[in-house]
């Protein structure tokens, strides 16, 4: 199935990426509302939420350079310490900054 | 503080859900930026482009599929490629469900418009069901501004720029998540969930379709939260 892009195909094709994109935003939702919610599916839905976070960071641990990962151990670090996020964000990027001026 | 924990979001927690998101933003134009100058090189109009930023909010999957607009779109790819990289927002918005319970269903659906990543785990550490829908829907204006006026940046003066480096970036925004996932957590069962989690998207990287490690990951999570042994009762969170 392709789709020309002359003839407004672009277009089409930018309403379905968007239709899909807003339908995995909605469709979590959907499903919950119709699923009872006991106190194993809220142990579930809880351990996951910090899972997804887990599962989108490893990547950048694994696959980036020495600065990304000094990075997430400063903010890591920092966080743990002072539980708040703008200075432990802060020391992540600064730590970064520091190891690729150095590294490079 | 004595702000009562009333379900009904304001326009005030709207307005400090957007100033909260206001300062992770800003680097976001530079995302907007980046796609831009890459969607005109691809051969999209500007008009297309800032389109899709506007449509479809995902800068992730708008990158990935960047490759596809050509003389001729493949659907099943741009779904497909659109439909793996996004299937994240299916268990984030579960997640979230809790808080939306109480809502009548239009502004329930509503409010999931501009639900990323960044407002998403953000409006998770909120006080209050109201703090927390007003992150979510505030930080997703905030996160949606700054990133259409990076893409209108892109594709104005994209021709002269190369494009910018977005590994710098890639790593603002990971310190930002694991900050909010650190969040307060001062118990150490999340522990295991996590540590699952970590090594099922590790596994999933190395042996499953790309794309695929952060819903492995974020499954294995959960269900090992959920084989756990329920923690005992503390003061609701």
């Amino acid at each position: 199935m392709t789709l020309t892009a002359a003839n407004g195909g672009v277009l089409l094709a930018i309403g379905l990426m968007a239709l899909v994109t807003y339908l995995t935003r909605a469709g979590g939702v959907f499903v919950m509302a119709r699923v009872p919610i006991g106190p194993r599916v809220e142990r579930f839905i809880n351990a996951m939420a910090g899972s997804v976070l887990v599962a989108v960071i490893t990547p950048m641990a694994v696959n980036g350079d020495g600065g990304a990962r000094m990075a997430l151990v400063a903010t890591a670090g920092v966080m743990l310490v002072l539980r708040k996020p703008l200075p432990a964000i802060t020391a992540g990027i600064l730590t970064a900054a520091l190891w690729r001026l150095v590294a490079s | 503080m004595t702000r009562a924990d009333t379900s009904r979001p304001t326009l005030g927690h709207l307005v400090d859900g957007f100033r909260r998101m206001a300062p992770l933003s800003l680097f976001v134009i530079v995302f907007g930026l980046a796609f831009g100058v890459a969607a005109l090189q691809q051969g999209l109009s500007a008009f297309e482009t800032l389109l899709m930023s506007g449509l479809v909010f995902a800068g992730a999957a708008q990158f990935a599929t960047l490759e596809l607009w050509g003389d001729t779109i493949p659907l099943l790819p741009l779904v497909a490629i659109t439909l793996a990289i996004n299937a994240r927002h299916l268990l984030m918005g579960a997640a979230f469900y809790p808080h939306l319970r109480d809502l009548p269903s239009g502004r329930r659906y509503a409010s999931l418009i501009l639900l990323s990543d960044a407002n998403w785990a953000m409006a998770m550490t909120g006080e209050t069901t109201a703090a927390r829908l007003g992150i979510l829907v505030g930080g997703g204006l905030a996160l949606w501004s700054t990133w259409m006026i990076g893409t209108g940046l892109g594709v104005a003066f994209g021709s002269g720029i190369s494009e910018p480096d977005r590994f710098g970036l890639d790593a603002i925004m990971g310190c930002f998540l694991l900050a909010m996932l650190v969040g307060d957590k001062r118990d150490l069962g999340v522990l295991l969930p996590w540590g699952a989690a970590a090594l099922a998207a590790l596994a999933a990287m190395a042996w499953l379709p790309p794309h695929a490690h952060v819903i492995v990951g974020a499954l294995a999570g959960g269900v090992v939260g959920l084989l756990l042994p329920p923690p005992r009762k503390e003061a609701a969170p």
